[in-house]
């Protein structure tokens, strides 16, 4: 190899500067290698060097105690490493540092997936035999006491009990935070965006949205069951027919609606701002007015990822737990009625049956319909986020067509 | 239909920058007129104060006078929104509306006002317009598909569809071929020269040869440095402004010695 390429070297290097020096080196022999395969290593080295670790890291935790999860480390650890070496040994340095980085890489997205998967895993495999009880979605709590977890528990009789309920009061508390929050959220960014020229108000808003973000949900609570009170207060004292107790679903949904506001409006803004501004001259240059513009061409456009974008604000807040405990409270019975007595949702009846199990010395029946409505929550959010993104696809502007 | 377009000592502003100064133009019913120049002479910028459209950008204003016939378009009193209905634009990139279909693309001018028409009334509308930009023979059998599944040329005649549909007074079009093809400019600049019978028409161009094809008149904009306001330089047969130029920057221009 070297003698080829001093011939090449010398015979490049002669021209009429000069004679050619002898043993002059070729500053591409550092750059690139001889062979057109010689720096790539055969397709299974990977493969085999996770054997590897993989038998060495059985190996090492079962010195220790063997589990999974050491294995795991032990096998991942060892993987980056040898992986390391074999290549620097086999190729180079530069490609050995390249893969160590690349691996890490790849081990830190699996080290983020674990606990999504566990949560998935766990939740699934113990909620599913109380997702199975017959009726846990179709009753509710009413005539549940500890006599029938203790039965249930004791003698084998299946558990009764289940979240109609709470999914009835979920599902109302949060589409009304929705119609709540949409309108409020929508106009606001439509202001951001159309009407706001970067004025002293606009920046104002979006600071304050920033701000609202970041509100603690048990705050938001507090502050719709505080605002509820005091709207009654009044109310009353002016001898509106009114209930005197704020604890009722509207109080939650307003509660929720503080929380959502903020994700409405973030999300809706991203989504009018990337609508070219070309679509709005052009209707402008046909002679439309700027409120039709926006309806009709601004927000169309933009429909798939605003659907989106309060979908995934749904997901987030149907889960809260804190500001409906405190605005909405806790039954054992289905309540429809939004303006009138308490009401359940699907985390405080989980919180609930954790913390205060029907029967307190006989708790397993209580836990397994906790474990079955968290399956059934996880299920809804899960939904809630495959929906948002089939809305995104069907409603985006349409590419083809020829 | 068609309108004369006489322009006054016309200042226009973003703010306080002065981007474009005292042009004074008289554009004949039923021409065409291009505008040629360097980039940032201001001949977009004057383009777009003939429909107001400059506007949609804050601060944007224009003193002195321009009528449309014998009416003045920046009166007092007078709404932006009817001058657009009244002067059309093309713009540099075609800009069908992705969520329309071709035939609601057509009559996007009316549907988006909110207009009632009955279908046959429509059906008139959609017909006249795309043969009217040479069109109709290429979608007449996908009108419900979605313009933006056209080619580059036939989107942007599908654009030209869409503001004659709305019978304007004037059209002006933006570099409406700059982002074409030769064959695709060839079918525009066909079109142009149709739509003159019709039409009052101004036209920026940076392609001097197409000014040369397309235009009767031609006004040559330019710009003393950067922050200076652009100036109209000539405005003359187009035949004049390429051949025997008056002003020497024009010369200069028009045979390639600069810009």
């Amino acid at each position: 190899m070297s003698q080829t390429q001093q011939q090449l070297t010398s015979a490049s290097v002669e021209g009429p500067a000069g004679p050619a020096r002898q043993n002059d080196f070729d500053p591409s022999s550092i750059l690139r290698p001889t062979s057109l395969t010689q720096n790539r290593m055969p397709w299974w080295t990977g493969l085999a060097v996770l054997a590897v670790s993989a038998l060495f890291g059985a190996a090492l935790s079962s010195l220790i105690s063997f589990n999974f999860a050491l294995w795991f480390v032990f096998t991942a650890v060892l993987y980056v490493m040898i992986s390391y070496a074999v290549t620097r040994a086999k190729v180079n340095r530069r490609q050995a540092r390249d893969k160590m980085w690349k691996n890490l890489v790849y081990l830190a997205f699996i080290i983020a997936l674990l606990p999504l998967f566990s949560v998935i895993w766990s939740v699934t495999s113990i909620g599913i035999p109380g997702l199975l009880e017959p009726g846990f979605l179709a009753s509710d709590m009413q005539g549940i006491d500890g006599t029938t977890d203790q039965r249930s528990q004791e003698e084998g009789a299946p558990v009764l009990g289940g979240i109609r309920h709470a999914l009835v009061g979920s599902l109302l508390i949060t589409l009304t935070a929705t119609f709540i929050s949409v309108p409020i959220g929508l106009m606001t960014s439509i202001y951001l965006v159309e009407y706001a020229r970067g004025g002293k108000l606009s920046r104002a808003i979006t600071f304050f949205v920033d701000v609202m973000t970041g509100i603690p949900s048990i705050v938001a609570g507090l502050f719709g069951a505080a605002a509820m009170g005091w709207f009654l207060g009044v109310g009353n004292s002016l001898g509106l027919p009114l209930p005197s107790r704020s604890t009722m679903g509207i109080t939650a949904a307003i509660a929720l609606s503080v929380l959502m506001i903020p994700v409405v409006v973030r999300t809706t803004e991203e989504m009018l701002r990337v609508v070219p501004n070309e679509l709005r001259e052009a209707s402008y240059a046909l002679g439309v007015r700027k409120w039709r513009t926006i309806l009709k061409v601004v927000i169309p456009t933009a429909i798939s990822g605003i659907a989106a974008g309060v979908t995934l604000a749904i997901a987030r807040v149907i889960g809260e737990t804190a500001p409906i405990l405190v605005t909405a409270g806790f039954v054992v019975s289905n309540n429809w009625n939004l303006f009138q007595g308490w009401m359940t949702a699907l985390p405080v009846y989980i919180f609930r049956q954790f913390q205060n199990p029907t029967s307190p010395n006989f708790s397993d029946p209580s836990h397994q319909r906790a474990w079955a409505a968290a399956l059934v929550l996880i299920i809804i959010v899960m939904g809630l986020n495959l929906t948002a993104r089939i809305i995104a696809t069907i409603f985006a502007p349409k590419k083809t067509g020829r | 239909m068609s309108k004369s377009i006489t322009a006054k000592d016309l200042n226009v502003y973003y703010g306080d920058f002065l981007a474009v100064e005292g042009v004074n133009i008289e554009i004949a019913a039923r021409s065409v007129t291009a505008f040629i120049g360097p980039s940032g002479c201001g001949k977009t910028t004057f383009l777009r104060s003939l429909n107001r459209m400059h506007e949609v950008l804050p601060g944007a204003r224009v003193e002195g006078q321009l009528l449309l016939d014998d009416d003045d378009i920046y009166g007092p009193g007078v709404d932006p929104v009817t001058v657009r209905s009244m002067v059309g634009m093309v713009f540099q990139r075609p800009n069908p509306f992705p969520t329309m279909s071709i035939r609601d693309n057509v009559l996007a001018g009316y549907r988006l006002n909110g207009a009632r028409m009955s279908k046959s009334q429509a059906d008139g509308i959609v017909e006249g317009a795309l043969r009217g930009a040479n069109l109709w023979n290429e979608v007449k059998d996908r009108l419900d598909k979605p313009g933006s599944g056209l080619s580059g040329g036939q989107q942007q005649r599908l654009c030209i569809a869409r503001t004659v549909a709305v019978k304007p007074e004037v059209i002006l079009m933006d570099e409406p071929c700059s982002a074409l093809d030769p064959i695709s400019t060839l079918a525009i600049e066909d079109l142009i020269s149709e739509l003159q019978k019709e039409y009052t028409i101004v036209i920026v161009t940076h392609n001097m040869q197409q000014a040369a094809r397309v235009s009767q008149k031609t006004a040559f904009f330019n710009i003393a440095g950067t922050g200076k306001p652009g100036k109209m330089i000539e405005y003359a047969e187009t035949s004049t402004i390429f051949n025997n130029p008056t002003n020497q920057q024009t010369e200069r221009y028009v045979s390639g010695k600069f810009g």
